[in-house]
């Protein structure tokens, strides 16, 4: 029978990030990965590594985790297909525009650069926005990588420090272990569920609602989009609890492609295309780059964020059961924090001192699982 | 049989009418497009599905050249630069 000091459930771009830094800290670990590593969220999402100022906490983390990407693409650009395109955040109109000269401070006082644009200068930059735009906010740090290539570099990176990867589908918690699907059993000393929006079906006390999103990506068009450019309406049209909504967000690929996103759809968990909400999402897009409407769009696919009450991750133990570790709930930021993420566990797992403080992420901040039946 | 004349990369190619477009690439000698890797493309499914014959039609990229019938001057190019 299998054994580990830790085992982490799920080989994504969070549980990788673990197992790295785990091994990397002398943790004997091993991965259990029921597909393939990266395979989830992890090759759904735009991997869009971006500061987000929704809350201090937020901020805090997807900052200090942005300082990890540039450490580790500054290493080796080439491992992650990484694009330092920067985001600009645009201004539909004056009530928009306004909200750019605070968001610019607090960007700030952070050690955040940014720039505000006014109309003539976004389009100077990104010509094919449409006419009578108000503004933007260009933060030139934000960058794009690949992040199913991170997730497998960050693997190999484990295993080159011990971690093995074991292929299986955990079916339950057991109080030393796992038990998997065809019956047997890994036995570990720490479990740590990494799994994403899948999290309930191993701990059905956890709030974590699904998100469904939709992505569209076109063919080659180099130079039609240079940054990521995102709505100002994105942080608030994300944060909608209920109803499906979409957001103007759009990336250009190293390959000149163009990734056109971004819907979110609460509590909905079928990946199948659903086509009104895609019609709406490249209405969405083409009502603020009218030139996409003539691309052509080579493939659709659609992928589950999972989703916390608060809109925080939960990285650190789990209250109610004893050697069992969580780092999940990271809704769209998974790549981006996956790397912060993954400090944060290490230092609490080990005993070693937290590189920011954990208090906002721990679980334990939720009710649901103060108690377990 | 009646031809019809287009211009692939600028050369002037004569095709029997109803030719596609793939055909005026092979008789010019061109691939289609260079993959992001440096490498060559050209036609290979023939039906419109595997997008490798990608070309510029009258200033349109990524036609099918496959699927596209030669009409009197059109103006074919091909990706060159590799940046398509």
């Amino acid at each position: 029978m299998p054994s580990a000091d830790v085992l982490i459930v799920g080989a994504g771009i969070v549980g990788a990030a673990c197992a790295a830094e785990l091994a990397a800290r002398g943790a004997d670990v091993a991965v259990l990965e029921r597909d393939v590593v990266g395979s989830g969220a992890t090759a759904a999402g735009m991997g869009h590594l971006v500061v987000i100022d929704d809350s201090p906490a937020q901020l805090a983390l997807t900052r200090y985790s942005q300082r990890l990407w540039d450490a580790m693409v500054d290493a080796d650009p080439s491992q992650h297909d990484h694009l330092r395109c920067g985001t600009i955040w645009v201004a539909s109109d004056d009530e928009e525009l306004a909200a750019i000269g605070p968001k610019q401070a607090l960007y700030a006082a952070n050690g955040i650069a940014s720039q505000p644009l006014d109309a003539h200068t976004l389009y100077e930059l990104e010509p094919k926005l449409r006419p009578g735009l108000a503004g933007g906010l260009l933060v030139p740090g934000d960058s794009v990588v690949y992040p199913p290539r991170t997730a497998l570099a960050l693997m190999e990176r484990a295993a080159a420090a011990g971690a093995r990867l074991l292929h299986g589908e955990a079916a339950a918690l057991l109080p030393d272990g796992v038990r998997l699907a065809d019956g047997s059993a890994i036995r570990a000393g720490a479990v740590v569920v990494a799994t994403g929006a899948r999290c309930p079906a191993l701990l059905p006390e956890l709030p974590i609602r699904p998100k469904k999103g939709h992505l569209a990506i076109t063919d080659r068009y180099p130079g039609m989009v240079r940054h990521q450019l995102v709505e100002l309406g994105y942080i608030k049209n994300a944060h909608a609890a209920d109803g499906d909504t979409v957001s103007f967000n759009v990336q250009p690929r190293p390959s000149g492609q163009i990734l056109i996103g971004s819907s979110r759809q609460p509590g909905v968990a079928t990946r199948p295309i659903d086509f009104p909400m895609l019609a709406r999402m490249v209405a969405r897009a083409v009502a603020f780059m009218p030139a996409l409407a003539s691309c052509t769009m080579v493939r659709t696919w659609t992928g589950l964020r999972a989703a916390t009450p608060d809109g925080l991750p939960l990285i650190g133990p789990h209250p109610a059961r004893p050697g069992v570790w969580l780092a999940t709930g990271h809704e769209g930021l998974g790549i981006t924090t996956a790397l912060g993420t993954a400090q944060l566990l290490a230092a609490q797992l080990l005993a070693q001192p937290a590189p920011i403080p954990p208090e906002p992420y721990l679980p334990q901040r939720l009710p649901e699982l103060a108690a377990v039946a | 049989m009646p031809n019809v004349t287009v211009f692939v990369n600028g050369a002037r190619i004569q095709m029997p009418t109803g030719s596609v477009v793939a055909a005026a690439l092979a008789a010019a000698r061109a691939p289609a497009r260079i993959s992001l890797g440096g490498e060559p493309r050209g036609p290979l499914c023939g039906m419109g599905i595997c997008c490798e014959c990608r070309v510029t039609i009258d200033g349109q990229p990524h036609r099918l050249s496959c699927q596209v019938v030669c009409a009197e001057g059109m103006q074919v190019s091909t990706d060159e630069a590799g940046i398509l």
